[in-house]
């Protein structure tokens, strides 16, 4: 008989779990459905009832429970404290399958806390399944090869990627949490706090419905035998701007850095590689994705695998786009089509 | 004051990205079609890794760096026909199981004791470094697994930056969620980071320090430890490629004001 935790963190603001937390508070309501098995939810954050009461009609039926570690210690992601307050969390629920938000802090620990508790940890899940035994699907080789894996071993963890369940939602209610004991490691680690790489805007935004990437075209000469990269620059912000779609970039114009005397920045300045999308850049998901001025290779699209519908505009008609990777790909010029879409989105807007 | 450090990349190696995949199951589980005649190279983000340790060598006189590698020696030996020109390091080959589907536990096991064993090994003075998530399995799970099997809990992922100061501390900057970093600081080694791009160009092919480096690498090769790989009841269900084709509509003739109006509709309502 299967025992299931779901390890939660609260968000910055430290009175709410963050969206990745629902979702897996989701997917362990499912799963302790399914397995008829007892469920837990475990929190990590300083104190926060209003945290507590959003997952509280989880954790409804009988014999499920609601647990917390918290205290200043856990009011940042780091290490050390994370690990030791997932491991008292674990421990206190002896379950003996753990799922756990993909998110960046417990991307850091889970594997940690895995082996602490002698147990195994596998990632980037996409979907649960369960007949006589719990099945889990991912992907290997950045995204190319689909699998669904199984494991005997307990404690098995398990960290599921943003957006592959709904958050959970219920009315708030009274919680009654059991506060878990930690003892707290010494730090050597402090956290100071985040900082943007941007310099003009903030342009990743994960929950954005279209991605719109920009490839290293923007910045080649263009048929009048000039590079035009501050036009580039200025039609991509105010789309990005107007339509409030996500910016991503492939490598060839994530590497590319400006000209001139001491400059170490992108060629534009409000792009980083953490824009970048594909086999060395990220793997989002959104609903859309809009490619301009980029080639379409394999070690880019392998990228856009969770992208719903596809367009791409290009000069080539060559391009990967066309062979099968976009739904729909326009061979004409991006400076002149997105500078018209522009002025349709400023229209719609006013 | 530069701190004389013990840099130890965890590398593995992959198959050239260009490559077209295909996944076959075999006696001992799934693996790709033909995976030791494909070209392989070195982990992307873990050369990234390599680069930054590099630098940092070059930095802190008295550093060293070590580059542990697991992987079926004669692929080994290929990779490090390139990357042997891009940085001065001694190889720690470790011959075993190529590619994705073995399982990180045991990967994380063999690295782990690979290292306490390095000859002279300060776990004080060492940094531990390697791609925050390979390219192959994608887990982001084996080189955390080393940093606890090595009693390392100041460890950080998604690292693009990292900058040591005079009194032995240095900040990290760690990728988080919305393009973003976490900016930590730790009081000194030893710490574990999983690199993402970090800041640095590939180097251009030395074949100078290639030489130099072969030198070691033959002979580290030639006594390479075998390991085999338990599974720890790891089980493959099903592995198969996911439908790639779309049928693509390919617009020539459309003018740049009828592609604006379809894709104004297309995108939809912000
Ligand atoms: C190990 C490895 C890892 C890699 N990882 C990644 C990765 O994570 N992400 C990634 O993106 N790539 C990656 N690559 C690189 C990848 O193979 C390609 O080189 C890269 O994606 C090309 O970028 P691009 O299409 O923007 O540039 P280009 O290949 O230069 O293509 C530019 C395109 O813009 C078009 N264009 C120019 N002007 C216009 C215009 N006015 N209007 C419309 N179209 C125009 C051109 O016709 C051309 O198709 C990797 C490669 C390797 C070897």
């Amino acid at each position: 008989m299967e025992t299931i935790l779901v390890l939660t963190h609260v968000d910055e603001s430290g009175s709410a779990l963050t969206k990745a937390s629902l979702e897996a508070v989701t997917a362990g309501v499912e799963l302790a459905r399914q397995l008829s098995a007892a469920l837990t939810i475990g929190i990590l954050g300083p104190a926060s009832a209003e945290a507590a009461n959003s997952a509280a009609g989880a954790v409804a039926a009988p014999g499920a429970r609601l647990l917390a570690v918290s205290g200043e210690a856990f009011a940042q992601p780091r290490y050390a404290t994370d690990a030791a307050g997932c491991e008292a969390l674990c421990r206190a629920a002896q379950a003996s399958i753990v799922l756990a938000p993909g998110s960046s802090r417990f991307v850091r620990v889970a594997a940690g806390v895995a082996h602490r508790l002698g147990g195994f940890l596998d990632t980037h899940i996409t979907s649960l399944s369960s007949n006589d035994c719990v099945d889990a699907t991912r992907w290997f080789y950045r995204q190319r090869v689909e699998a669904t894996i199984s494991r005997e071993a307990r404690p098995w963890f398990l960290l599921l990627d943003a957006g592959t369940h709904a958050a959970f939602a219920a009315e708030p209610a009274t919680a009654q949490v059991e506060a878990v004991d930690v003892t707290l490691p010494t730090t050597r680690t402090t956290v100071e706090g985040l900082r943007s790489p941007m310099r003009d805007a903030q342009t990743i935004r994960p929950d954005a419905q279209l991605l719109f990437v920009a490839g290293a075209g923007w910045t080649k000469k263009q048929p009048d035998g000039q590079i035009h990269v501050a036009e580039a620059g200025q039609l991509i912000l105010a789309f990005l701007r107007l339509s409030g779609a996500s910016l991503g970039s492939s490598k060839s114009l994530a590497d590319q850095k400006a000209e001139g005397p001491g400059e170490e920045q992108s060629v534009l300045p409000f792009l980083s590689h953490m824009n970048q999308i594909g086999q060395t850049g990220a793997t989002p998901r959104h609903a859309k994705g809009l490619s301009t001025c980029c080639h379409g290779e394999e070690p880019h699209v392998v990228g856009w695998r969770f992208v719903g519908e596809r367009r791409a505009i290009s000069l080539d008609q060559n391009c990967g786009w066309t062979r099968g990777k976009a739904d729909v790909v326009y061979i004409t010029d991006a400076f002149q089509v997105i500078a018209k879409v522009n002025e349709l989105l400023q229209a719609r807007r006013s | 004051m530069a701190q004389a450090l013990q840099l130890v990349v965890c590398a593995g190696i992959v198959p050239d990205p260009l490559q077209t995949l295909e996944p076959v199951t075999g006696p001992n589980g799934p693996g790709l079609k033909n995976e030791m005649v494909l070209p392989a190279v070195l982990d992307p983000w873990a050369a990234c890794a390599l680069y930054e340790a590099a630098q940092l060598v070059a930095k802190n006189p008295g550093s060293k760096l070590w580059l542990v590698s697991l992987g079926p020696k004669a692929k080994l030996q290929q990779v490090m026909m390139t990357v042997g020109q891009k940085a001065v390091f001694e190889l720690i080959p470790i011959d075993g199981p190529i590619g994705g589907f073995p399982d990180a536990h045991s990967t994380a096991a063999a690295l782990a004791e690979a290292i306490a064993a390095l000859p002279g090994f300060d776990r004080e003075r060492l940094l531990l470094f390697g791609g925050w998530e390979s390219a192959t399995r994608g887990a982001g799970v084996t080189l955390q697994l080393v940093g606890e099997r090595l009693g390392i809990t100041d460890q950080f992922q998604g690292v693009d930056q990292i900058t040591l100061r005079e009194d032995g501390s240095f900040e990290v900057l760690e990728r988080v969620e919305g393009g973003r970093h976490q900016v930590s600081v730790c009081a000194g080694t030893p710490a574990v980071l999983g690199w993402a791009t970090g800041n640095l160009a590939e180097p251009r092919n030395n074949p100078q320090t290639g030489m130099a480096n072969m030198r070691g690498i033959m002979p580290a090769l030639q006594k390479a430890k075998t390991v085999a790989l338990d599974g720890n009841g790891l089980r493959y269900v099903s592995v198969s490629l996911p439908k790639q084709q779309r049928e693509t509509r390919v617009e020539k003739n459309m003018t740049a004001d009828e592609i604006a109006r379809e894709l104004v509709e297309w995108i939809g309502a912000e």
